[in-house]
This record gives C-alpha cells, sequence and structure tokens, in this order.
C-alpha cells in the first residue's frame, strides 16, 4: 500500500532523512519512533508530498507521489505536526471545507462529519472559533479532518501529543478500530503507545532506519524488558561521535 | 476546476470573518472619498465625470492591495496551514488561483462598494456611464495585476512585512514604467522600441486609455497576461520551495 525507496532529503548540506526504505501493509499500524530531530516529520512530509524528495520515491496506493501526486493525496488522510488549522474558521467550518475538497459527496457530507466529531468528542466546540480552543481540542480537530473522508492511508504526526489521558486512552482506541482495513503510519514519542496499538515500529536516527520490527520484539531486547532502555541504546549507539 | 472554486469559497469567507474586510473597505472609501473630493477637485471642475475618481486608482492601490496580498502566502507558511492546503488532493496551481480569485473577488467587492461616487455624479449631472463602466473594468483588471504581483511575492516568504514591502517595491515598477519622467530618462539615446517597450508595461499606460472609456484589447490582454505569468511564477516558487 505505501512503498518507500531509499527516501532521502537533504536541507542544504545537512540529511535530515538518509536512505529510508520500507512499505507498509493494510492492517499494519506503524509506529514511527525517533529522537528529535531524527527525521520522522521530514519523511511523512515526504509520504503526503508536503516536501520533494531529494532522492527516492514514495508510491502510494500503487501511484508515485512525485509523478501523480493528486491520486496518491486522494487516499491519504493527514495530521501535520503540531495540528495546524485555520485559526479563523470553526470546527464545523472546517470540517466542511475538507470534505469538500476531499471528495466527500455532498449529500454524505454531514452524516460524516456527525461520525467523526462523535469520534473525537468535539461536538461541544463545534461553533467555536479554532483560535479560542484548548491544545487538546486543537489537535482532536486535526484528527477529525484527517479522517473525515475515511482515507484508505492515515498519516498521523504526534496525533496524542497534548491530549489528557482519557483522550489518548481513546484515540488509542479509535486508531484500532480504524486499523482493521487502513494502514496507519503515526509517530509518537510515547513508547507505551507503541506498545499499545502499533503492530510494528521503525526507529530513526539521523534520518537512517535502525530498527524494524514489532514491539515486542523489540521489549525483548532488553534484559529489564523495558522499552525506554532499549530505545536510549539503540537511538544512542548510532549518534556519529562528535567533533 | 471545483476544488479551486472550493478554495475561493473558504478564502474570501475568510475575510469576511475577520476584521481584514472592514478594515479594508472603510479604509478604501474613506481614501478614495478624500484623494476624489478634495485633491482631485470633483466639485471644482463642474464635468460630469469620474476622472478625478479613478485618476488616483493606481497609487491607490499602490498601499492597499499588498495590504491585501501580502497574506495570501507568508500567512499560510507562518502558522504551518499550508501544510494542511497543499497536501490536499489538488494541484498547486488550483490553489494559487483559488486563492488568488477570492483576493480579486475581494477587491472587486471593495469597488463596488464606491457606488456612492457613481451615484452622486449621475445626480449632479449627466455622465457617459459607459465611460465609467469601462474605467470600472480598467481599475478592477488592474487590482488583478497588483494582487498577482503580491500573491507571487508572498509566495517567497513567511514574513508578512517583507512581502508588503517588496510588493509595493514591485507594483511601484510598473507603475514608474509609464511616468513621463522615467520615459524622459530614456528618450535621446535610446531607440523608440526600447522607450515603448518601457511604457508598454507600465500599469499606467494600460489603464489610462480604459479608464477614459477605451477598452481596448491589447490593454486587457496585458492585464491577462501579467496575472497570468505571475500566477505561474507563483505556482513554480511554492513547488520549487517544496524541494529546498
Ligand atoms: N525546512 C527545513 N530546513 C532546514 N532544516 C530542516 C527543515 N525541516 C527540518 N529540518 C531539520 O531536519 C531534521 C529532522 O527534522 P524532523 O522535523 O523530521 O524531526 P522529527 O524526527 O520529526 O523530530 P521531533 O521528534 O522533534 O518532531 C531536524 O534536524 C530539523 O532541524
Ligand atoms: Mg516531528
Amino acid at each position: 500500500m505505501i512503498e518507500i525507496q531509499d527516501l532521502q532529503k537533504s536541507f542544504g548540506d545537512f540529511r535530515a532523512v538518509d536512505g529510508v526504505s520500507f512499505s507498509v501493509e493494510p492492517g499494519e499500524v506503524l509506529g514511527f519512533l525517533g529522537p528529535n530531530g531524527a527525521g520522522k516529520s521530514t519523511t511523512m512530509r515526504m509520504i503526503t508530498g508536503f516536501l520533494t524528495p531529494t532522492g527516492g520515491g514514495v508510491k502510494v496506493a500503487g501511484a508515485d507521489v512525485g509523478a501523480d501526486p493528486i491520486a496518491a493525496k486522494r487516499r491519504i488522510g493527514y495530521l501535520p505536526e503540531g495540528a495546524p488549522l485555520y485559526p479563523d474558521m470553526t470546527p464545523r467550518t472546517l470540517l466542511e471545507f475538507i470534505a469538500e475538497v476531499r471528495g466527500v459527496p455532498a449529500s454524505e457530507r454531514r452524516a460524516r462529519i456527525e461520525k467523526v466529531v462523535a469520534q473525537v468528542h468535539i461536538a461541544g466546540v463545534l461553533d467555536q472559533r479554532i483560535d479560542t480552543l484548548s491544545k487538546g481540542f486543537k489537535r482532536r480537530v486535526g484528527l477529525a479532518q484527517a479522517i473525515v473522508h475515511d482515507p484508505e492511508i492515515l498519516i498521523l504526526d504526534e496525533p496524542t501529543d497534548g491530549l489528557d489521558p482519557n483522550q489518548k486512552h481513546e484515540v488509542r482506541q479509535l486508531i484500532e478500530e480504524m486499523s482493521q482495513d487502513k494502514v496507519i503510519i503515526l509517530s509518537t514519542h510515547i513508547l507505551e503507545e507503541v506498545e499499545a496499538v502499533c503492530s510494528r515500529a521503525i526507529i530513526i536516527t539521523h534520518g537512517k532506519v535502525v530498527y524494524d520490527g514489532t514491539p515486542q520484539e523489540l521489549k525483548e531486547r532488553s534484559p529489564s524488558g523495558r522499552l525506554d532502555e532499549v530505545f536510549r541504546e539503540i537511538t544512542t549507539a548510532a549518534a556519529p561521535a562528535l567533533g | 476546476m471545483k476544488s479551486t472554486t472550493t478554495i475561493l469559497k473558504r478564502e474570501l469567507r475568510g475575510y469576511f470573518t475577520t476584521p481584514v474586510a472592514y478594515v479594508f473597505i472603510v479604509i478604501f472609501l474613506l481614501l478614495t472619498g478624500i484623494l476624489t473630493f478634495y485633491m482631485g477637485g470633483f466639485f471644482e471642475r463642474e464635468q460630469a465625470d469620474l476622472a478625478p475618481f479613478f485618476f488616483f486608482h493606481p497609487w491607490l492601490y499602490l498601499i492597499l492591495v499588498p495590504a491585501i496580498s501580502m497574506r495570501l502566502w507568508a500567512e499560510e507558511r507562518k502558522t504551518g496551514t499550508i501544510e494542511l492546503l497543499l497536501t490536499l488532493p489538488i494541484s498547486t496551481g488550483q490553489a494559487v488561483m483559488g486563492k488568488f480569485l477570492a483576493a480579486w473577488a475581494f477587491t472587486a467587492i471593495a469597488l463596488a462598494a464606491t457606488f456612492p461616487v457613481w451615484i452622486t455624479v449621475n445626480v449632479l449631472g449627466d455622465p457617459d456611464n459607459g465611460v465609467i463602466l469601462a474605467a470600472y473594468i480598467g481599475s478592477l483588471l488592474m487590482a488583478g495585476g497588483y494582487l498577482a504581483i503580491g500573491s507571487c511575492i508572498s509566495a517567497m516568504t513567511n514574513n508578512q512585512v517583507i512581502a508588503f514591502v517588496v510588493s509595493i517595491v514591485g507594483c511601484l515598477l510598473f507603475i514608474l514604467a509609464g511616468l513621463p519622467a522615467v520615459l524622459d530618462f530614456f528618450t535621446g539615446w535610446a531607440p523608440q522600441a526600447v522607450i515603448d517597450t518601457v511604457s508598454s508595461f507600465s500599469f499606467m499606460t494600460h489603464f489610462n486609455s480604459i479608464s477614459k472609456g477605451v477598452i481596448d484589447l491589447r490593454d486587457v490582454i496585458f492585464y491577462a497576461s501579467l496575472i497570468g505569468c505571475f500566477l505561474l511564477a507563483n505556482t513554480l516558487i511554492l513547488d520549487a520551495k517544496k524541494g529546498e
């Protein structure tokens, strides 16, 4: 469903993503892990067509993101890092807008919006300006706009960042419910989240994949059985010597 | 086409959900009023036309249109919503077109709000309304030219102040190209063809004839191709920035 081939991205002389390859099939929930600045968001931006790779390529449901971006983007729902939203809109007008551009037929729009509003619990703020919403509610609206067209592929950049514990739980459940027939890639800094919802974990550091496997296998690598220990070990071992 | 309309609607609505639209329209009306009636000597001339009204439009737009266009892309970049917009299943060109058309429609609304001036001149005298209509069309075309330049410049930065200032300078060049003072600089040593070329790029040259009531196809083509070129450049800049 998603095939990534030797993906590279340089900003000037700096290599943010350095030869990342993997593919993901429907039913998989891929947790994207790595320290700050590892290249997670940059990789997601290339999958969604927001950034053009310096090298390599991405195929989404058979469509090459570089050659046929519109076909690729049509299959995707995307929550960018920080959940940017138009501040002067309300969740309702924003969802209507996204549903329309994303091709949800006019007759189904209302039902779809009602459904996602219930899924992410934003009914109470539906007509409040987005710039007056709290951080967690903004994130929920961001999530709602990513799933409003029921996409086959979901790319979520830190979907639970800023959510309260109850909401985190709800969002994880939502992801699990949706995972059966979708491809989901999510990035997170919460390791328990990977354990709870992901069927697969990829760790990247300095733009390179340093681990690709199940969360269970990852855990077994640690003598104490703690994910944060393995994570630290893997990501610091790969660090190049400074100076 | 449908996506362009969707973007256009969202953008246009955006003007009216913020104070931008109201502040802009009030200031636009205030300035046109002052310029027309005080500086343009509308009453003293005792002529039933709107020449003093339209005379100031190129200068008025020089400041006011960049104030509209500076936000177009710089703000999207600053707030990060550009990532939301450009990952929708639309082409970059459709996004550029939708935002430009909304801004243009908005300036058309502001221009339409000057209708009391038109009523005034019709109450006081018996003007040639055909000429006035042509001048309105010319003014709108000119506003489109300014907007396309400003939109293109706004795509280069995430700083609205920079976009504003650079757009003023950019538009000023297109005004100056037609002023006698600038053309005089070329006369005497440069061939006539050069002078004609320079003045043919001027907003003034193309606006003056339309505002006298003559809609010459060449003037329309000038504005259409100017808008087309700058919006194309705008699209290319956005695409190039993805690869930076
Ligand atoms: N537009 C840009 N220009 C220059 N450098 C950039 C740009 N975007 C990202 N980078 C750099 O690329 C590297 C990877 O950034 P990225 O945002 O992908 O990291 P990340 O893994 O998502 O980190 P985090 O966990 O903090 O979100 C960082 O060092 C960042 O500074
Ligand atoms: Mg990130």
